[in-house]
């Protein structure tokens, strides 16, 4: 069964330019189709129409590198839960439809080109700290620390975050809270990360202050768009670390 | 066709001394760089996946000024991200009597004894290191109750050795080593270039002095020098369109430098996963892996009825053919991949094949399920099942799953000796991009396992080694060198962009995929091959004469990022073509079709073969040549690998 959608596309020719949407028509769509594949479809049309095909970022294709990232009918990845735009499958929009699709809006994700965004205030908010400073082989056997399961599996499901930057495009003040969170939490889940969390927290909440990202107003419409589940239990987390970090004293 | 040869046998440059004691002497005897001039070199890095940011953070620890690129928009995308099953490493936690000779040993046996003993035995000691440097970096492994890691068997090994983040592996193992440089971009010392594409390698009184990137945001050419380059820039499978790869992996930083002078090792060894979606619609985009873990349980089996077209469920017992069990009783279900995947193709060939193409073999849970319960099944691969049924629509819990064999990994690259140097003075090869310690077969769970070999522990060890000998001498990126590879650069964007033929960048793509996966793919013959040479030329030839580039060179542009990788695949097609052809034998995933024991088994000929081949880019027009490092075994006794 080949299916037929209207696409309303938002087209921006680079950072500093005007963007507009403009309509499409693409046919003979697969249902086991991808939203992007679907894409890939449409800029073969319009590359054989002389017309310049939509820039879109994408690399895995399979929901984990967290390069893709479209705003489907106004929602973060479109509207299946726990499924990034890669994933998406052209079988949960029927036949006939108008798609709107628009970039990860945010102050602090510029956008470079149609629907292509610039994410790398996530990068820097690594940078302040995000990491655990064990230079290369100079660490102790592996399983010289015991952790319990328990919390090796809470420190893995925050591990998950694809840094996509869904909950940023979701969230009403744009916070990169939850992105932040997960890190945080992650780390400081783990014994190995105990001896910078005070420094960890301070410097990555204050580089994603700097960033231009808002604030979190408990709003949760980071969890309901994360395509890996990441709960705002880790927001609490953070805050908490946040909070003994400020108490212990030593600000950086 | 007959192939230029010549009498150079390329030098590996092995240290000497037992196996078991060569990293060590060699470790000993390399030239040391001072710690108080490792800042004045600036090494550049491509490529951000395991091998290049695992290199990247460790030299830089070092006090190297590092330059590191990759082509998306942030250094934790690279594709190593997407790897789901484990990493190998010979801990032996499980008593179950592993051991560093162990698992040198499955890796060389597995790779069908095409690898280099020295390489793969310090392949095996690093990967102790290896898990204990990625669990102080907070790498979260799975665990049992009492704290400590837990290990699984993969990919047809006998023992446990496999460490895993549930089916998130490569992803969390990645984020640990990019952790690791982002501290060292805190820090300062290395600076992180992403976006950008490395066009061309730069070389100077015949050393690799630096490189010409593409900024994928701006369009502009950029010109970086260095005292050494490292290409970490991962594998080649997409030359096949359809593959388990990402869709910007590419050969394009090897093949250029392959074109500068680096030779080829091996090209033609390429690894079939048989555990992937099948090809289902035009328009797919790529073929998602669903984890070899699957096997484990799972038992692989197609109707004894030719073109049987009841739902599986409805299909009796007796009238299933579970061939792998059937064929290989000691191994069954865990046969070596390249194994599993012709077996796959042969049911298929002959007819047994299902879903809408006859080109897929079920894999079926339900006897796990029965045995073991379902929970179990959904705590094993419930991330699986859900993404399985997300992509095809089908409940894997209630029917079984349809998979066929996809282009997963490329042993072949940039032929390396001991130091991980290529051909080229000054420039190294990491990770997948290198031919590699795997041979003719790469082994579950040991790809990952060698990328972060490489960073963390070979590179910081062998680059001083040459640095030592090369005093830094402030080589900038205006020095003449640079800009006449710039206008080479620029002339191939611009004739790309202006032949506006008819067709677009996907279609030749998609139509050299379907010549390499007839003729190039499971299983090759001579005739085959032959046409494929052919039929590439003048798939290559059209391309420059219709196909279509649209928009600029100036801004942002994935199009015309595409047609140059394009181009490259269009020639390096060939040169796997080649190498098939050339390899008059049958090894690990290389199975010429001539060349099999009457039952139908890759059938070696190490009287003539027992080499690796290593190809010379001899210009524009000209047939490459091929030359040869001999391979000579040692301690292992090639044998013909049996899992019957
Ligand atoms: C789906 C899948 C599952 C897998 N599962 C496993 C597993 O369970 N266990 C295992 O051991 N192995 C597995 N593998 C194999 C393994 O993941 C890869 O071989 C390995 O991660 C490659 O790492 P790498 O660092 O060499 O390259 P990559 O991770 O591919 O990184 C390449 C880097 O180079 C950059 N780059 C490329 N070209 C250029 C250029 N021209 N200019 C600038 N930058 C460039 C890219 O941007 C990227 O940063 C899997 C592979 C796939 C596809
Ligand atoms: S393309 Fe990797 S997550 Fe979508």
């Amino acid at each position: 069964m080949a299916m037929k959608y209207h696409l309303r596309i938002w087209r921006q020719a680079g950072p500093d330019e005007p963007g507009r949407f403009e309509d499409y028509t693409v046919d003979n769509i697969e249902p086991d189709m991808s939203f992007l594949e679907m894409l890939d479809i449409l800029n073969e049309q319009l590359t054989k129409e002389g017309k310049e095909p939509v820039a879109f970022d994408s690399d895995c294709r399979e929901g984990i590198c967290g390069m893709c990232g479209l705003v489907i009918d106004g929602m973060a990845h479109g509207p299946r839960r726990l499924t990034t735009t890669c994933e998406l499958r052209m079988r949960h929009f029927p036949d006939g439809a108008t798609i709107t699709v628009e970039p990860f809006r945010a102050d602090a994700f510029p956008v470079l080109k149609d629907l292509v965004v610039d994410r790398s205030a996530f990068d820097r908010i690594i940078a302040a700290g995000g990491y655990i400073s064990v230079n290369t082989g100079s660490a102790p056997d592996a399983n010289a620390i015991p952790i319990p399961k328990p919390i090796a599996e809470e420190a893995m499901d925050a591990a998950a975050c694809i840094g996509c930057g869904a909950c940023v495009a979701a969230c009403p003040n744009a916070s990169a809270a939850l992105f932040t969170a997960a890190k945080i939490s992650h780390l400081a889940l783990l014994p190995q990360g105990h001896p910078e969390r005070e420094r960890r927290v301070q410097r990555m909440v204050a580089q994603m202050d700097l960033e231009g990202f808002g604030n979190c107003s408990n709003h949760g419409e980071c969890e309901a768009a994360c395509p890996k589940g990441i709960s705002i239990l880790n927001i609490a987390r953070m805050r908490r670390e946040f909070i003994r970090a400020n108490t212990r004293g030593s600000a950086v | 066709m007959s192939v230029m040869t010549d009498t150079v046998l390329l030098n590996a440059k092995i240290p000497p001394g037992p196996l078991e004691d060569k990293w060590d002497n060699h470790k000993a005897s390399v030239k040391l760089v001072s710690p108080a001039n490792k800042r004045k070199y600036t090494i550049i890095v491509v490529g951000t996946g395991l091998a290049g940011a695992s290199a990247a953070a460790s030299l830089a620890e070092l006090g190297y000024n590092v330059l590191n690129f990759c082509i998306q928009d942030s250094p934790r995308r690279a594709h190593s991200v997407a790897a789901q099953g484990g990493i190998n490493a010979a801990k032996n936690y499980q008593n179950d009597g592993d051991s560093v000779f162990r698992l040198f040993y499955d890796t060389i046996k597995g790779g069908d004894y095409r690898a280099r003993e020295a390489n793969v035995y310090r392949l095996a000691q690093l990967s102790v290191q290896i898990i204990d440097q990625a669990v102080a970096q907070g790498v979260p492994f799975a665990r049992e109750y009492g704290g400590y890691l837990a290990n699984r068997s993969f990919g047809g090994a006998q023992v446990s050795r496999t460490f895993y983040a549930r089916g998130q592996t490569g992803q969390q193992l990645l984020l640990g080593a990019y952790s690791a440089l982002m501290r060292q971009v805190d820090a300062g010392r290395v600076k992180l270039l992403p976006r950008r594409e490395m066009l061309d390698l730069v070389i100077i009184d015949g050393r690799a002095r630096g490189i010409i990137c593409r900024n994928l945001v701006t369009g502009e050419l950029e010109a970086y020098a260095a005292d050494a380059v490292c290409l970490a820039t991962g594998g080649y499978s997409t030359v096949f369109f359809l593959s388990t790869n990402a869709v910007n992996s590419n050969a394009t930083a090897i093949w250029r430098a392959y074109k500068k002078g680096a030779m080829f090792g091996n090209p033609c060894f390429t690894q079939i996963h048989p555990t992937c979606l099948p090809e289902s619609y035009q328009g797919q985009s790529k073929l998602t892996l669903m984890s070899e873990s699957l096997r484990n349980d799972g038992r692989v089996w197609v109707p004894k009825k030719k073109g049987d077209t009841r739902p599986p469920n409805e299909i009796p017992e007796d009238e299933r053919d579970y061939f792998l069990e059937r064929r290989y009783p000691a191994f069954g279900n865990l046969v070596p991949r390249d194994i599993a995947s012709r077996a796959a193709k042969a049911v298929c060939d002959a007819g047994f094949g299902v879903g809408s193409t006859g080109r897929a073999v079920y894999l079926d849970f339900a006897d796990a399920i029965k045995r073991l319960g379902v929970d179990v099944i959904r705590e094993r691969y419930g991330n699986l099942f859900a993404m399985y049924h997300e992509i095809t629509g089908e409940d894997p819990y209630k029917v079984p799953m349809r998979i066929y064999p996809a282009p997963h990994y490329t042993m072949g690259g940039l032929w390396v000796d001991y130091n991980l140097m290529t051909t080229i003075p000054g420039l190294y090869a990491l990770g997948e991009a290198n031919f590699s310690d795997h041979g003719a077969n790469r082994l579950g769970a040991s790809a990952l396992m060698q990328g972060l070999a490489d960073g963390y522990f070979i590179i910081p060890v062998t680059i001083g080694d040459f640095l030592a000998e090369h005093r830094p001498d402030g080589l900038k990126a205006d020095h003449p060198a640079f800009k006449e590879v710039i206008r080479n650069v620029e002339d191939n964007v611009k004739r790309l962009l202006s032949i506006n033929g008819k067709r677009t960048v996907r279609e030749y793509w998609w139509e050299l995929g379907r010549i390499m996966w007839d003729n190039v793919g499971m299983s090759r013959n001579a005739e085959g091959l032959k046409k494929a040479i052919s039929d590439i030329r003048a798939l290559r030839e059209e391309y420059w004469q219709n196909v279509r580039v649209p928009g600029s060179a100036e801004d942002l542009n994935k199009s015309l990022e595409l047609a140059g990788r394009v181009a490259d695949f269009l020639e390096l097609g060939e040169l796997m073509a080649r190498d098939a052809l050339d390899r008059e034998e049958s090894c690990g995933g290389h199975f010429r079709e001539e060349y099999q024991t009457p039952n139908g088994e890759a059938l070696r000929r190490d009287d003539l073969f027992c080499h690796v081949s290593v190809w010379e880019y001899k210009g524009e027009g000209n047939d490459p040549v091929r030359h040869k490092e001999p391979l000579v075994f040692e301690v292992v006794k090639p044998s013909q690998r049996s899992y019957k």
